[in-house]
């Protein structure tokens, strides 16, 4: 039998979507968690829980591109008078896209006089990392930047 | 060999503000990674690090894998006499380590 021109495209459109349907399958297999960037709330709720929250007195200095995700200067900066009265008890950095969304807690007292932090992090990509901090008074300041990554820290070197 | 190197101006009067620098060396492994023969390199990170200076403790930090290898901190405290800033830490591995030095006081009458 002679396999007219339409058949033909036809079996070839079916093989070529069975095609992309299995590669996006095997894709899907291999994401990992930190493929999807997470929702504000969901980074933040599990530590707040539902405290005061505002989006004030913390600055966060972070470079707008950065070329490698394995080391990301970041300085974390916020208002604060750092008085035993009122003063900053813990301070986290949290990734959006990171596999592990708190990077990092740091307690803190007025015993630091000034409340400020510098480090250096990994990111997973392109995403935007928040600076949140918990005042003596139990309420929540947060601060945030949007970091470009041309090379995310989650993939091998080898 | 000294894991942690730490740092802070020369002369601190009493009563200052100063910087301090923390670095200390660790591959902090994520877990995520293979070696250069395929094999996945367990996760392997600092857990738990404290400065005390004196009796107090000035600054605390629990890193995951989202820090960099070889961590750096900088952070602030206020110097009011000369003590020891005794840096610990704690990793995955149950491996501990520490590192002492002294902070110099200039107290501020003689300045």
């Amino acid at each position: 039998m002679k396999t007219s021109r339409r058949d033909w495209l036809k079996r070839s459109a079916t093989i070529s979507l069975s095609w992309t349907a299995l590669q996006s399958g095997s894709a899907l297999a291999q994401t990992m968690e930190s493929g999807y960037l997470k929702a504000f709330d969901d980074m933040v709720r599990p530590i707040t829980q539902g405290a005061t929250l505002l989006q004030q007195d913390v600055t966060l200095d972070a470079p707008m591109l950065a070329d490698n995700g394995s080391l990301v200067p970041l300085a974390v900066r916020v208002n604060n008078p750092m008085t035993p009265q009122n003063h900053v008890t813990h301070l986290y950095l949290l990734s959006q896209r990171n596999p592990v969304t708190q990077m990092a807690l740091f307690q803190m007292g007025p015993w630091n006089g000034r409340a400020e932090i510098q480090t250096r992090v990994r990111l997973a990509g392109t995403q935007a990392v928040v600076a949140l901090a918990r005042l003596s008074n139990g309420e929540f300041r947060y601060g945030q930047a949007d970091i470009i990554i041309t090379e995310s820290a989650c993939v091998d070197a080898s | 060999m000294n894991l942690a190197r730490i740092s802070w101006p020369e002369r601190i009067a009493a009563g200052e503000v100063v910087k301090v620098r923390l670095l200390v060396q660790h591959p902090m492994d994520t877990g995520y990674l293979q070696d250069l023969l395929g094999k996945m390199v367990p996760r392997n990170v600092i857990r738990l690090i404290t400065c005390k200076l004196g009796t107090r403790e000035v600054f605390r930090v629990e890193p995951s894998s989202g820090i960099a290898a070889n961590p750096l901190f900088e952070f602030f405290v206020r110097a009011t006499e000369t003590a020891d800033m005794h840096v610990e830490w704690v990793d995955d591995r149950g491996i501990r380590g520490d590192f002492k030095q002294t902070m110099t006081v200039i107290s501020s009458s003689t300045t």
